[in-house]
């Protein structure tokens, strides 16, 4: 069998993808039935389950774009053999956008303030930290700042992958025109990175998940949570290349190549554990009331099994399964600190939703895990249908060569 | 230490360097190594050479910098003398991190900065010498180890086959050297019976 260079789904794969959403929709409809639709404290656990799931994929699936635009910034060449594919997982960020803006909106402008208690205005106007921060958390500034970001990330997300396709039928023979192609791509690349800069690595993340503990803060929130999403969107891209290369396709993908996204997992693992222990090191060192109320249940509380093992899975695990060159070259290894560190990452922004919404005891039941599968079915779809739309290879792309030669 | 034989050849082009590195091995001669003005890729792979176990080193030096770090604290603020900092515990583990952690990277770097030392044979007042001094410059030279099977004159006869310049058989002291230039002889030298 030749390799191909046009991505067709197969059967298996669309059947996967669309039994995985059914019974995410199943678990999603069980989980509304028997908590969601009683409303109050019982229906926050249904919507903080939603808004768990749907705002840690879309962040996973958008740090593909940021992804091709931090190797665009950096004139990288290497990632061209593969770069159709993060291209692919970054279409699906409008999708899940729409959806994460659905949940956002029904949980800010729905009627109980169970989860975010700032849309309380009676509530806030007798509480001094919160009338503080008036200013930033009202429902007003949250819609504004919702919209900008998911419009932005899928606006400029189009335009990268629109710039890459443009060359498929007309390819630029000239030096002059290829200069220009490139310095375009900087252009519309440097804006996705300031977006970015301005979204998931500080305001959004601080509107999105720490609003739930609104007496809180912490400045570093938001490059915690990007952290933790541009590795868990590393390891995506990851499982995509292997189960292409497994099926024959990226013909000049090597292991080199993987070589250097097992270097992404391995290094942003210690990046996040970085900001992890950042943050927890300052506020436990302190020990000040206001700031340790954060990590009380946490850390200490009936958390503590989930907050210790989330630490094993995303640090100690990829630490030492891929500190070494040949674990890293290898896909079978790869796939599976893959999938470790996505659950793991998973784990980490359950732990940031629900200690606040339920404090009094863990409520981690299987249906959570479907609402999980649910995206990722949505997800393998949503990828799959993205590949077929362009060659894997972009082969008329200034870069190309340095991707094919590349070795480490 | 023993002297040790060497032919010794000069190429002036990587395009012919490459395909003679193969054939010389192919050939069943040893090469020694090969010395470059700059780092060429993909040459350790053409030469054979296994990968570096450096970085075995470093790890081995990086966990006995942590447990170096977290023995000591521990011994010394649990143990020895027990203090009382704002109501923390005496195992207050958080607070060593950044001190384990710049042990860990200080024990792996200076430990692996003298391991490359001392596989390379550098050390102060040890001093290198070049088979050819224009191999810092502008010449790959490569040397084929001998023995004493070896017929030198078929040797550089392949060598010169295979696009070598001014082959010659040169000897070496195998181990360090503590000598000066300007005062010592050259430990490679051409071989009196050559």
């Amino acid at each position: 069998m030749s390799t191909r260079d046009q991505f067709i789904v197969p059967k298996r794969y669309n059947t996967l993808a669309i039994s995985l959403m059914a019974v995410g929709l199943l678990a999603i409809g069980a989980l509304w039935f028997s908590y969601g639709a009683k409303g109050g404290h019982e229906g926050a656990r249904f919507w903080a389950s939603l808004l768990q799931n749907s705002v840690f994929f879309l962040l996973v699936v958008n740090a593909s774009m940021f992804f091709i635009c931090a190797t665009t910034l950096a004139w990288g060449g290497w990632q061209m053999a593969f770069r159709r594919v993060p291209e692919a997982i970054s279409a699906v960020v409008p999708v899940i956008g729409v959806i994460s803006m659905g949940i956002l909106f029904a949980i800010v402008f729905g009627g109980d303030h169970t989860i975010y208690h700032w849309t309380d205005t009676h509530h806030v106007a007798g509480d001094p930290v919160l009338n503080h921060k008036k200013g930033f958390l009202n429902k007003n500034f949250f819609a504004v700042v919702t919209v900008l970001t998911i419009g932005l990330w899928s606006l400029l997300g189009w335009k990268m992958r629109q710039l890459s396709r443009s060359l498929d039928e007309n390819p630029i023979t000239d030096l002059e025109g290829r200069k220009k192609y490139i310095w375009n791509n900087t252009v519309w690349a440097a804006l996705f990175a300031v977006v970015f800069a301005l979204t998931v690595l500080s305001s959004t993340p601080w509107l999105w998940l720490m609003s739930i503990d609104a007496h809180w803060y912490s400045t570093m929130y938001s490059w915690y949570t990007f952290a933790s999403t541009f590795v868990s969107g590393m390891a995506l891209i990851a499982l995509f290349v292997i189960y292409l290369k497994n099926n024959n396709y990226l013909e000049y993908v090597n292991n080199e190549h993987l070589h250097d996204i097992g270097k992404f997992m391995f290094a942003f693992s210690v990046f996040w554990t970085y900001l992890w222990f950042s943050q927890y090191m300052l506020i436990w060192y302190a020990n000040i009331p206001e700031e340790t109320v954060y990590f009380k249940p946490r850390a200490q509380g009936i958390y503590s099994g989930i907050f210790w093992l989330m630490l094993v899975i995303n640090f100690i695990a990829p630490l030492l399964i891929l500190m070494t060159r040949g674990a890293k070259r290898n896909y079978g290894t790869v796939a599976f600190m893959a999938v470790l560190i996505i659950f793991g990452h998973w784990l980490d922004f359950y732990q940031m939703v629900f200690p606040a919404v339920s404090p009094d005891h863990v409520p981690m039941i299987v249906y959570d895990f479907g609402v999980a599968l649910f995206f990722v079915g949505l997800i393998l779809f949503v990828v799959g249908r993205a590949l077929t739309k362009a060659p894997l290879l972009a082969k008329n792309h200034p870069f190309v060569k340095e991707s094919l030669i590349h070795h480490t | 230490m023993s002297v040790q034989k060497f032919v010794v050849g000069n190429f002036y082009d990587e395009a012919v360097l490459f395909p003679a590195v193969k054939k010389v091995r192919r050939a069943g001669y040893k090469i020694h190594d090969v010395f470059t003005p700059f780092p060429i890729h993909g040459l350790d792979h053409a030469m054979g050479l296994r990968d570096t176990s450096l970085h075995t080193a470093g790890f081995i030096y990086g966990i006995t910098g942590t447990s170096t770090a977290v023995g000591f604290i521990t011994w010394a603020l649990t143990l020895d003398w027990p203090i009382n900092f704002g109501g923390k515990p005496f195992f207050a583990l958080p607070a060593w991190i950044p001190v384990t952690f710049e042990l860990t990277v200080l024990f792996a770097a200076v430990g692996m900065v003298l391991t490359f030392c001392y596989l390379c044979q550098l050390a102060p007042f040890v001093k290198k010498d070049h088979f050819n001094p224009r191999s810092t410059d502008d010449t790959f030279v490569m040397a084929v180890e001998c023995t004493d099977a070896t017929n030198e004159a078929e040797a550089i006869k392949f060598l010169e086959s295979v696009g070598a310049k001014d082959v010659t058989v040169m000897e070496k002291e195998t181990g360090w050297w503590l000598g000066r230039y300007d005062h010592d002889t050259m430990r490679f030298q051409k071989s009196t019976n050559a």
